[in-house]
């Protein structure tokens, strides 16, 4: 597959190759210290372009084709993963995968939206966007994860449910309010983390936990910058305004006290170094864990319920 | 989507009373028949002759539910508040100035206690004309407190459905209202306080994705859209013309997911049948 190189990316990738090229030749000539000092450059150069993107690149960096889902995050952060399929109703969503994992010792049960890399694994996978099953077996395996009192994550990363005349037909929108009034009330801990795209009802229906964690190029709102622009300026070319008007970055979701921490991704991004992001975010998930693994359960919920209570801003 | 959705060439008739000049008839936007105003208005606001449900507001919804003089409003100076100082070819600021002013209401819900045939119930009314019904933090927060209302006092909730779904202009915080709204339902439904959903035309996106399907029962008026996405955005991504039908009311009770079809002359005297079913048991 071809690399996906983002327009913000090619200074870099240029710089790269630059050095790439010099280190060819380096035996032969001495160029340490040019090399040294355009290595240096490229850090620089990173630091600032990463430091200073905007919402819509930010944005950009979530749908990175090269990005690790779920799976991969699966495959690199757990042990004796043992997926589950169906939502025993009607069928296996495959925009939605789930199942019993391992954190070191700690049992998980882990679920997330999973994209595809390429057409025909995007096509299996419906680009990510889930249909009332992918919800619907979501609340199964999270009664399950209850029921034998285990600890719940969730993955997202869809750019929305979809919207589709199955969907509809099967009650897209009672799945995904059926999971939110479901999700407020059990009993183990659950822990959200936005790994890339968070697109409204579609992110939510998964979505409702204890602690709210987003990778640190990612995003989460109610409506994609694109469908915002198609509406409120009436023309899909005002992105990157919308994306600035809808505040949907981790910082702007922090700030706005919606979720609880951010998780530093590698520089350059989550993409950049996988293994590396994989570790840093296991090592986030066991430290949650052990700290809402202390709630007794009643209280756990009530803070929950607490939590979610609590957002919102208006006047009196 | 709703009413922001529309271009202006593409002006949906059935949105609008269609008012002749004296303001004393109005053109049924069905089939056309010239009604006056006071022959609709005592037939709640439904076509005598082809049984067209026109789009009405809070107040009309009070006046055909509610018992004469019980209705008291909670929570009504409560007010947007801009977190996001969002603004798009328009600051939504103005928007709600202008919303506030052309509707005579602070925002898209209203929210109180009343009496229906003698029995005390929660009631939250959604206005569409009021930034086409859509949820941001003042309709979640109003809707919260009216479910704490409910379970306090031990009263049936009943919440009237009329929303183009989450305001996009308080982003997240508006998307956060659906998980509040369910979990403080859940935690109403714990409590066995009965809760009936109505859904009228339109219903859409977030609302119908949190607190509207999430009923005892789940009652649409007649013909009323109801779905999660927009059709236009369905019809968008099969590249297929929808089927007729579809998303009305009558297509959510085929596939199961309402209870019941109520005509809005029935609602009050249906609504107390079922009320009466789910207490004092």
């Amino acid at each position: 597959m071809a690399k996906t190189i983002l327009d913000f990316e090619k200074p870099i990738i240029e710089l790269e190759n630059k050095i790439e090229e010099m280190r060819q030749y380096q035996e032969n000539l001495d160029i340490d210290e040019e090399v040294a000092s355009l290595e240096k450059k490229v850090e620089d150069l990173k630091r600032s372009i990463y430091q200073n993107l905007t919402r819509w690149q930010r944005v950009q960096l979530a749908r990175h084709s090269e990005r690790p889902y779920t799976l991969d995050y699966i495959t690199m952060m757990t042990e004796d993963f043992v997926e589950l399929h169906g939502d025993r109703l009607y069928r296996d969503d495959k925009a939605i995968v789930g199942g019993f994992a391992k954190l070191n010792e700690q049992k998980v049960m882990i679920i997330g939206h999973q994209k595809g890399r390429d057409t025909k694994s995007n096509l299996y996978r419906n680009f990510g966007m889930p249909n009332p099953e992918g919800y619907r077996k979501a609340l199964r395996l999270m009664k399950l994860a209850e029921k034998f009192n285990i600890p719940i994550v969730t993955m997202i990363d869809t750019p929305g449910a979809f919207p589709g005349l199955e969907a509809e037909e099967n009650g897209q929108a009672e799945a995904i309010a059926r999971n939110l009034f479901e999700m407020s009330q059990l009993t183990v801990p659950i822990i959200v983390v936005i790994i890339g795209e968070g697109a409204s009802g579609g992110a939510l229906g998964i979505g409702v936990g204890d602690r709210i964690l987003m990778l640190e190029n990612t995003w989460y709102s109610v409506i994609s910058p694109e469908s915002c622009s198609s509406i409120l300026w009436r023309s899909w070319e005002f992105k990157e305004q919308a994306a600035e008007a809808l505040k949907l970055t981790p910082t702007d979701l922090l700030s706005q006290g919606i979720i609880d921490r951010i998780v530093e991704e590698p520089l350059g991004g989550a993409h950049k170094n996988p293994k590396s992001m994989a570790n840093t975010l296991k090592n986030v998930l066991l430290e949650e864990i052990t700290e809402l693994k202390k709630l007794p359960k009643d209280k756990l919920v009530n803070k929950r319920l607490e939590k979610f209570s609590d957002m919102g801003v208006f006047v009196e | 989507m709703g009413w922001f959705s529309k271009s202006k060439g593409q002006l949906d008739p059935k949105t609008k009373k269609i008012e002749v000049p004296d303001g004393k008839w109005l053109k049924c936007p069905s089939c056309d028949e010239i009604i006056h105003i006071k022959t609709i208005e005592i037939n709640s606001w439904v076509c005598p002759k082809c049984d067209y449900h026109i789009r009405i507001g809070s107040n009309d919804y009070i006046q055909i539910l509610i018992d004469p003089k019980t209705f008291r409003e909670i929570n009504s100076s409560m007010k947007s508040a801009d977190p996001l100082q969002f603004r798009d070819t328009k600051k939504y600021t103005d928007r709600i100035k202008s919303s506030i002013a052309s509707t005579g209401l602070n925002d898209a819900v209203k929210t109180g206690i009343g009496e229906i045939n003698g029995r005390k119930v929660a009631i939250g009314i959604m206005d569409f004309e009021f930034i086409g019904g859509s949820m941001g933090s003042v309709v979640g927060e109003k809707i919260a407190r009216l479910i704490d209302k409910a379970r306090d006092s031990k009263i049936p909730l009943i919440i009237i459905s009329k929303s183009g779904g989450a305001r996009m202009m308080e982003g997240a915080f508006s998307l956060m209202q659906m998980a509040k709204t369910s979990a403080k339902l859940a935690q109403l439904a714990k409590s066995k306080i009965p809760y009936l959903s109505i859904l009228t035309d339109p219903t859409t996106g977030g609302t119908t994705a949190s607190y509207a399907m999430l009923g005892d029962m789940n009652i649409a008026e007649p013909n009323a859209l109801i779905g999660f996405a927009g059709p236009r955005v369905i019809k968008q991504t099969i590249g297929k013309d929808l089927p007729k039908g579809f998303q009305k009311s009558e297509f959510l009770e085929e596939h199961g997911f309402v209870d019941l079809i109520v005509d809005r002359r029935e609602l009050k005297s249906k609504i107390s049948t079922i009320l009466d079913y789910l207490s004092d048991n």
